[in-house]
């Protein structure tokens, strides 16, 4: 019984990582049909961010508890204006194009985001423990967890939350389902679509930095880290339904608990049993788990 | 069988290095031997492209026909380079056979992310294998031809040798593929699949054979590049190998069964003197290649081909 408790809570706590770095994902591509692969860069950027500020905090004795606010803080607003360039100067005149010509190009835009960060940072590992420490541990039975494991779970809690009142209950919310509907009608009642997708991506691309800020202080930040989260965040996403905020909750929690259980039971399938969670869902249910029925092309 | 001009000066050039070959410096004839062996698999990415189709896992048939010459060489001490070849073709070909029955129902975006799920699985697997050197991989040496060891040198020539001669079968049996009434359907599929089908096609099976081509070819491109750099790893089925080759078949186009080779070498200078200027940057010069084509050359290089073509046709 503590053996599944135990389980079960290693899993929550990887279920929750799983849908907070990749909910920017499926933000964007439900809004716009982009699949974003520079959502890697994006992620790794708020690991900088942070790990570069919690450097300069803590070793200015700023009070330490207000450290979260400023790393999370930092990693939104630097995501968010990046995306924000991005997709201005960049995504705006390809909309046009092909879903697949548009995924190429963020993929470029990650090849090259990726080494401007090797510029900017070098390649010599940075960490930030001192947020992670900083908060102790509980205690369940006679294990030992981080409180960070709380901080984790709450972070996705309050996104998933925040994230579905926005879009159902506030006017913008509502006006971006309509975009996301239908937007040419859309356009047509004088909704500005072309700010609506900048303002979705630029969020989208800073959802991916905080994921990088909160992820932060339990790793080591090395050239490269964005590489493994993205192929992740791919399988939440599509195992979910493509843009579904249920269904990406949804996978994150059943591969986080599936992975916990190989991990515990059977480590040696911990590196791909999620993708063998996404080709069987996807084998019996092509578009993922929450997708919407697509009219066929004649 | 009517031969493109474009294959005809693709296999004289081939030929020429070929005969070349004793004269050039080795590392030359290394980038255009693994220029080759990406070739063979893009080639078979540009088929999938002419049926609207983008593969972000193809890296899978490339790595299990590595693995597959890496582990007959080293645990069954097969050492013949042409059974190896052989068995690397078909291993990959009956992957991508059982793989294909699932992957023909998928169309856009999900038949790339199904297949890149399918190779990092693979990738899963390696990384966890210790008996075949986990994560470092390992070496593969001691290959011979019809009982014949070359030297080092000898030995570089010898496999430049055999990837021409299958890189010219491959061309040869692709032109064939694309000029027969399954080939011209690829692009009818693309543009329409109803309608395609109302015609008396299917798309499904169409897919699937076409998956088989790019699996055997992938899997030759594996075993030749496993040769040629003596060393594998599980690295060449993650998700960043997979993006380098439709970058390659991006570079190239689709305009010509040429063009993923032409894309290929290209990719290799690129790759080399990127490489050689700034080691951390060259990441940053494919990504500003990659937007450039996309941009500018939506249908590749061989767009620029065609173009002087028409000139000269005026």
């Amino acid at each position: 019984m503590s053996n599944l408790l135990i389980v079960l809570i290693d899993g929550i706590n990887y279920a929750a990582w799983l849908f907070i770095s990749a909910v920017g994902l499926t933000l964007i591509y439900g809004v716009m049909r982009v699949l974003n692969v520079a959502h890697a860069s994006f992620y790794a950027f708020g690991c900088y961010v942070a790990v570069t500020l919690a450097g300069y905090w803590f070793s200015h004795n700023y009070p330490p508890h207000l450290s979260f606010f400023a790393l999370f803080g930092a990693s939104f607003v630097a995501g968010f204006a990046i995306g924000w360039i991005l997709e201005r100067f960049l995504l705006r005149y390809q909309y046009a194009k092909d879903e697949v010509v548009i995924l190429l190009i963020t993929y470029a835009v990650f090849l090259i985001l990726d080494d401007v960060l090797k510029l900017i940072w070098g390649v010599d590992p940075y960490y930030a423990s001192d947020p992670y420490e900083l908060l102790g541990t509980f205690n369940v039975g006679d294990m030992t967890y981080p409180n960070y494991y709380l901080l984790m779970i709450g972070s996705a809690i309050v996104l998933s939350l925040g994230l579905t009142y926005m879009l159902k209950k506030t006017r913008s919310g509502k006006l971006l389902v309509s975009v996301i509907h239908d937007r040419e009608i859309s356009s047509a009642m004088g909704i500005n679509v072309g700010r609506f997708f900048s303002l979705t991506f630029s969020f989208g691309c800073a959802l991916a930095a905080i994921a990088g800020g909160i992820t932060t202080p339990t790793i080591s930040v090395v050239p490269g880290l964005g590489v493994d989260v993205i192929v992740l965040s791919f399988a939440v996403v599509v195992t979910g339904g493509l843009g579904s905020l249920p269904g990406t909750a949804l996978a994150a929690i059943i591969m986080g608990v599936v992975r916990s259980f190989c991990v515990h039971y059977v480590p040696q399938l911990e590196l791909f049993v999620i993708f063998s969670v996404m080709a069987l869902v996807l084998v019996f249910r092509p578009r993922g788990l929450f997708s919407l029925a697509e009219a066929r092309k004649i | 069988m009517k031969l493109d001009k474009s294959l005809i000066y693709m296999i004289g050039f081939l030929v020429g290095i070929l005969i070349a070959s004793p004269w050039l410096p080795q590392w030359i004839l290394f980038i255009i031997t693994l220029a080759g062996a990406n070739g063979l698999v893009v080639l078979g990415l540009m088929l999938f492209m002419r049926l609207g189709l983008v593969s972000f896992g193809q890296a899978l048939f490339f790595c299990a026909g590595a693995y597959t010459t890496g582990m007959l060489c080293l645990l069954l001490k097969v050492t013949d380079l042409f059974v190896l070849l052989l068995a690397s073709g078909i291993v990959a070909g009956f992957l991508a056979y059982l793989l294909g029955f699932l992957l023909a129902k998928y169309r856009a975006i999900f038949f790339g992310l199904l297949s890149l799920a399918f190779s990092m699985i693979l990738y899963g697997v390696l990384v966890k294998s210790e008996k075949l050197g986990s994560t470092d991989g390992f070496t593969v040496s001691g290959l011979t031809i019809f009982g014949w060891t070359p030297e080092t040198t000898q030995m570089k020539i010898v496999l430049y040798g055999i990837t021409v001669l299958s890189v010219i079968v491959a061309l040869l049996f692709v032109n064939m593929i694309l000029k027969s009434p399954r080939g011209l359907l690829l692009t009818a599929i693309r543009d329409n699949e109803i309608r395609a089908e109302y015609m008396g096609a299917s798309a499904k099976s169409t897919i699937h054979l076409i998956y088989i081509i790019a699996g055997v070819l992938s899997g030759v491109g594996g075993a030749i590049a496993a040769m040629v750099s003596g060393h594998i790893d599980p690295n060449m089925t993650f998700w960043t190998s997979s993006g380098e080759f439709v970058f390659i078949a991006i570079l190239g186009g689709i305009g010509s069964v040429s063009a993923p080779f032409v894309g290929a070498l290209i990719f290799g200078a690129i790759q080399t003197i990127a490489y050689g200027y700034s080691p951390n940057t060259w990441q940053m010069t494919i990504g500003i290649c990659l937007i450039v084509v996309i941009l500018l050359l939506p249908e590749g290089l061989w767009s620029l081909v065609e173009k002087m073509r028409k000139k000269s046709r005026v």
